[in-house]
């Protein structure tokens, strides 16, 4: 294992403490318990909006945090869920009066946590509302599995209910606009490489010089299948095609067309892929309103990329163009 | 002969000293079909526990499991944290106001601990989950304190259908957890939860059937 750390186990420590140190002018940092908030929190009769997970996907989400997107991010450690406590203290740290949502992605860990964080924040008289995101459309057998992993569209989710929240609209609202940002969204991944939790000291699975895995998981889980390497057009297609099959996307359909990096691999490439995804749906007929690209949903130094379609209206295009100055996602300030 | 909180307390001990012994097995199991970190997780959280176990004073072996069911949920994460802290809290519940276990007492609280596992994870027997270990020896449990068997011997069986629940999940399909994404390929491998847990239910035996 190769990796710019002291020692495996204060790795997440380490890394807040440098989050302090960079952003301080935009968030404040608690490291007992871990979470990270925005520096003017809590903001009065505003609905605060927290997600929290596994660390080793920076900057989802403590790099999100901040005006116009999320309250407060509560980092487990590499690969593990966040505990109650710890979503509890930033949950009511957070509080302003109006809610506040649970963005949560779908796996196990991070929904009995937050679960039961919810129960004792209830019991501490704040409202609180979760949401599941479940947009890993590599997941087939949804019903006899954990079902949909919870992947890019969590982004896009934060972002959007950010603004909304930020716009003063009411808890009831926010979450119902996350439910359908997560109902709009589909994503598909695929890796080149493995990773290596620092713990573990060890790659999470072994993948051939000439093999890449077709909707990988951000953790390494495995995805459909294994095959040869491909080109980018090839791996494209793929990926783009049964995202688009599943929602479905349709002709004339507006979308939100997000290419992520998996940590490892460098915008050149990212950039080879956008290219791609825009022949790809120009060729359906599907027209790319807002894009993102970049490296926002990772999965340490795993090699890869993954997409994400978001489909808009005018209503997610004005929340998603919305200000905001987090230290992951800045702009219109 | 009931067991008291002398045994209690080396029933943690030994848990967290066999967690420690099989840090690397549970991690490797983990790894073959999860995320590589059952084995970490559960240290980390059991480390975390001694303390505050060695701390308490006053000798009460509701409190006590209460206090491992709370360290658990804050230090672990991943669905261990919650669903250990559930086993531990289910204990503690079970167990208010008792300063003696009997081997029914026992059985009705790891049959109460079974019961939230499944209703907080969702999961099912054969859904090669914690709980395939866990039901068997709860059952077991039962069994034998209807029986009347003595508690050495209730202890006995119940790590025996601990083991044989663990071993019986290596040809199952996952259901529940990260495991489940793998379908088919997860049929081989024997899941860590259910490691974990005959760790679990091993230990209780060892402490408690201790000069009794």
């Amino acid at each position: 294992m190769k990796k710019l750390i002291n020692r495996p186990e204060d790795v997440v420590r380490e890394e807040l403490e440098g989050i302090a140190a960079a952003h301080s002018d935009r968030v404040k940092v608690s490291l007992d318990p871990y979470y990270v908030m925005r520096k003017d929190a809590p903001v009065q009769g505003k609905v605060a909006v927290v997600s929290g997970g596994g660390s080793g996907h920076e900057p989802m989400h403590g790099g999100f945090v901040g005006r116009g997107m999320l309250d407060a991010a509560c980092p487990g450690e590499v690969f593990t869920s966040p505990t109650p406590d710890q979503i509890l203290a930033a949950t009511k740290a957070v509080s302003g009066g109006a809610g506040v949502l649970h963005i949560v992605k779908n796996y196990t860990g991070d929904i009995l946590n937050f679960e039961m964080a919810a129960d004792l924040a209830k019991e501490d008289g704040i409202q609180v509302e979760a949401v599941v995101t479940n947009d890993d459309v590599a997941v087939q057998d949804s019903l006899y599995t954990a079902g949909r992993r919870g992947v890019g569209v969590t982004v896009l989710a934060e972002k959007i209910c950010g603004a909304a929240a930020e716009a003063g609209r009411p808890l009831g609202e926010v979450a119902e606009l996350c439910r359908k940002v997560n109902a709009n969204g589909r994503s598909m991944g695929m890796a080149l490489t493995s990773c290596t939790v620092p713990a573990a000291g060890k790659p999470t699975f072994e993948l051939g010089e000439d093999e890449m895995e077709i909707g990988i998981g951000i953790h390494g889980e495995p995805g459909r299948e294994r095959r040869k390497l491909a080109t980018a057009d090839e791996i494209v297609e793929v990926l783009a095609s049964t995202i688009v099959d599943d929602l479905p996307f349709k002709s004339n359909d507006r979308v939100l067309a997000f290419v992520n990096g998996m940590g490892g691999t460098p915008l050149i490439e990212l950039y080879v892929v956008y290219r791609a995804l825009d022949r790809f749906l120009k060729g359906r007929g599907i027209a790319i309103e807002r894009n993102l690209v970049g490296s926002y949903i990772t999965s340490l130094e795993m090699a890869g990329t993954s997409i994400t379609l978001l489909r808009l209206d005018d209503e997610l295009v004005r929340l998603w163009d919305a200000p905001v100055n987090t230290p992951g996602l800045r702009w219109g300030v | 002969m009931g067991v008291g909180y002398p045994e209690c307390v080396s029933f943690v001990q030994g848990f967290a000293k066999a967690v420690a012994a099989n840090r690397e097995f549970l991690t490797q199991l983990d790894a073959e079909i999860g995320d590589a970190d059952h084995g970490i997780n559960m240290d980390r959280g059991m480390r975390a526990v001694i303390p505050k176990v060695e701390a308490l004073t006053d000798q009460d072996i509701s409190g006590l499991f209460r206090t491992v069911a709370m360290a658990l949920i804050s230090t672990v994460g991943g669905a261990s944290g919650p669903l250990y802290g559930t086993v531990f809290l289910q204990l503690s519940s079970s167990l208010k106001g008792k300063s003696e276990i009997e081997l029914s007492d026992w059985a009705e609280a790891v049959l109460a601990a079974v019961t939230a596992v499944r209703a907080r994870g969702k999961a099912e027997p054969g859904d090669k989950t914690m709980v395939d270990a866990l039901l068997p020896a709860a059952e077991a449990l039962r069994a034998a304190a209807d029986e009347g068997v003595t508690l050495a011997e209730g202890l006995a069986r119940a790590t025996a259908a601990a083991h044989q629940g663990m071993e019986a999940t290596i040809p199952l399909l996952a259901r529940r957890g990260r495991a489940s994404y793998l379908g088919e390929r997860s049929q081989g491998h024997q899941d860590p939860g259910a490691t974990s847990s005959w760790l679990l239910m091993q230990t209780a035996e060892a402490a408690f059937a201790k000069g009794n």
